[in-house]
């Protein structure tokens, strides 16, 4: 027996001993999706704020546009447009080169959460910059800091404070949301839990699976407190 | 170009009419799920802040699970244990053939107890909001606890709760989209079918894509007019920039 069959053979449910290590499985599926597309996007949309709040006025109106599409529309919506809209683009995408990519199931998910995530963060990351005095700024320039210094050194360390909650939140909202990928052939936890299901007829997966998922969001939750208490230590009494 | 509009069109050969009619589904989804959500997640808050430990645990309880967990997984508890628990019944109360539970009411409920512990949430902030005094002053001169809840904490509720509640409600219509994989003909379910057999994803998911992002801006237009209403009281708010 190995480890992955334990928790079914536990508490004696058949089930979950004979799917238990497919939803393990899923579940580290699951775990390098969001960590992908999460970190990506963040990258993302560190530059997305950026050119929205300093870009100009082209370059700002369109990435408004960009958050404002990705942020009102179902990531359920993209994902399908970008998962079965690729084979529509086919010769297009195997003359550039893309199209191996765009052909994988999970390519496709992690790009579509990927652009999705960074939208909602870019709107966190531009709420935080925003959040930073305007005397921060002047004293800065005034003591002769160039602006690539004055946003590493002095604004986007304040700014990581005040977005560090909402991006705890991000990361729950993309866990729970990447569920929706086991809905385009991926083998996520939600995936593999289907398809136990399927075959054993037996409701008890689903809640082993709300139970694996709720750990999850523990485990961050947990550990976003921790890295809050860190991040704003001189700011706490004694 | 052309076949593209008549792909759009309403009537036989075009898509148009399906397409609006899960467009409607939707949005009858969404406001069905509204009040229900709505309602629970006050009872939900009131939960929380209760004065017994035992309620506000199962308060706490209730919003870590359903916050929690992902809406596709809760549609499929709720749909899935309604129809093996409502058929559970039905044959124990000695009737023979299959019940079968309507998507709509499952997908309602699904979102509802979703919607319910994020609302609660914001309950919870505006209920902290208003100032004890108010209801004090409300039992001093004689109201009882409902009336004193009704007639004025609920006003004043709902005007800190309205930004929340506003988000929720975007939220919510944006998960609707979820519906679609019980089979209930709503517009991602419609725009699945479009492009089945018309083989044309861009144009069919680029156009439902388009009609939700419609129904966002909308309800944020909305939703900024009625934050401006019932702001229309309160000096220092009403003139503040947004």
């Amino acid at each position: 027996m190995t480890w992955c069959e334990v928790p079914g053979w536990l508490i004696g449910n058949e089930a979950i001993a004979n799917y238990g290590c497919r939803m393990f499985g899923g579940l580290a599926v699951t775990l390098q999706l969001v960590a992908i597309s999460v970190s990506l996007g963040a990258a993302m949309a560190l530059l997305l704020a950026l050119v929205r709040l300093y870009g100009g006025k082209v370059a700002s109106t369109l990435v408004g546009g960009y958050t404002t599409f990705f942020r009102g529309t179902p990531l359920l919506c993209q994902l399908y447009l970008v998962y079965y809209g690729a084979g529509q683009f086919r010769p297009f995408l195997t003359d550039i080169g893309l199209w191996t990519l765009f052909r994988d199931a999970f390519f496709c998910a992690a790009f579509t959460f990927t652009l999705n995530t960074a939208a909602y963060q870019a709107e966190i990351f531009r709420g935080a910059i925003q959040s930073v005095g305007r005397g921060q700024w002047e004293a800065a320039r005034a003591l002769g800091l160039h602006w690539r210094g004055i946003l590493r050194h002095i604004i986007l360390p304040q700014a990581a404070m005040v977005a560090l909650r909402p991006l705890g939140n991000e990361l729950v909202i993309m866990v729970k949301s990447s569920a929706v990928a086991s809905l385009v052939t991926i083998f996520d936890l939600m995936g593999t839990t289907r398809l136990a299901f399927a075959r054993s007829f037996d409701l008890t997966v689903y809640l082993f699976a709300a139970v694996l998922y709720l750990c999850i969001v523990e485990v961050i939750r947990r550990t976003w407190d921790v890295a809050e208490r860190r991040l704003t230590r001189h700011l706490q009494a004694g | 170009m052309d076949s593209y509009l008549t792909l759009l069109s309403f009537g036989d050969r075009g898509w148009g009419d399906e397409l609006a009619s899960g467009a409607l589904v939707t949005i009858a989804l969404a406001l069905a799920t509204l009040p229900f959500g709505l309602a629970l997640g006050l009872v939900v808050a009131l939960l929380k802040r209760s004065s017994s430990a035992a309620l506000r645990a199962v308060g706490t309880v209730y919003t870590t699970v359903f916050r929690g967990l992902p809406e596709l997984l809760t549609l499929y508890i709720v749909y899935f244990g309604l129809q093996l628990g409502m058929q559970h019944a039905w044959k124990t109360l000695g009737f023979s053939g299959n019940l079968e539970m309507p998507a709509f009411v499952a997908g309602m409920i699904a979102l509802g107890l979703v919607l319910a512990a994020f609302s609660s949430e914001v309950w919870v902030g505006a209920l902290n909001a208003i100032p004890k005094g108010q209801r004090e002053g409300a039992y001093a001169l004689g109201l009882t606890r409902g009336l004193a809840f009704r007639l004025v904490v609920m006003p004043q509720l709902l005007r800190v709760a309205l930004p929340g509640l506003g988000n929720n409600w975007m939220v919510l219509l944006k998960e609707t989209s979820l519906i679609s994989v019980i089979a209930l003909p709503d517009l991602m379910y419609w725009t699945g079918r479009a492009n089945i057999v018309t083989k044309e994803p861009f144009l069919f998911f680029g156009a439902a894509c388009l009609i939700y992002l419609v129904f966002s801006l909308i309800s944020s237009a909305g939703l900024q007019a009625l934050e401006r209403r019932t702001n229309r009281g309160v000096a220092h708010n009403a003139g503040a920039g947004r």
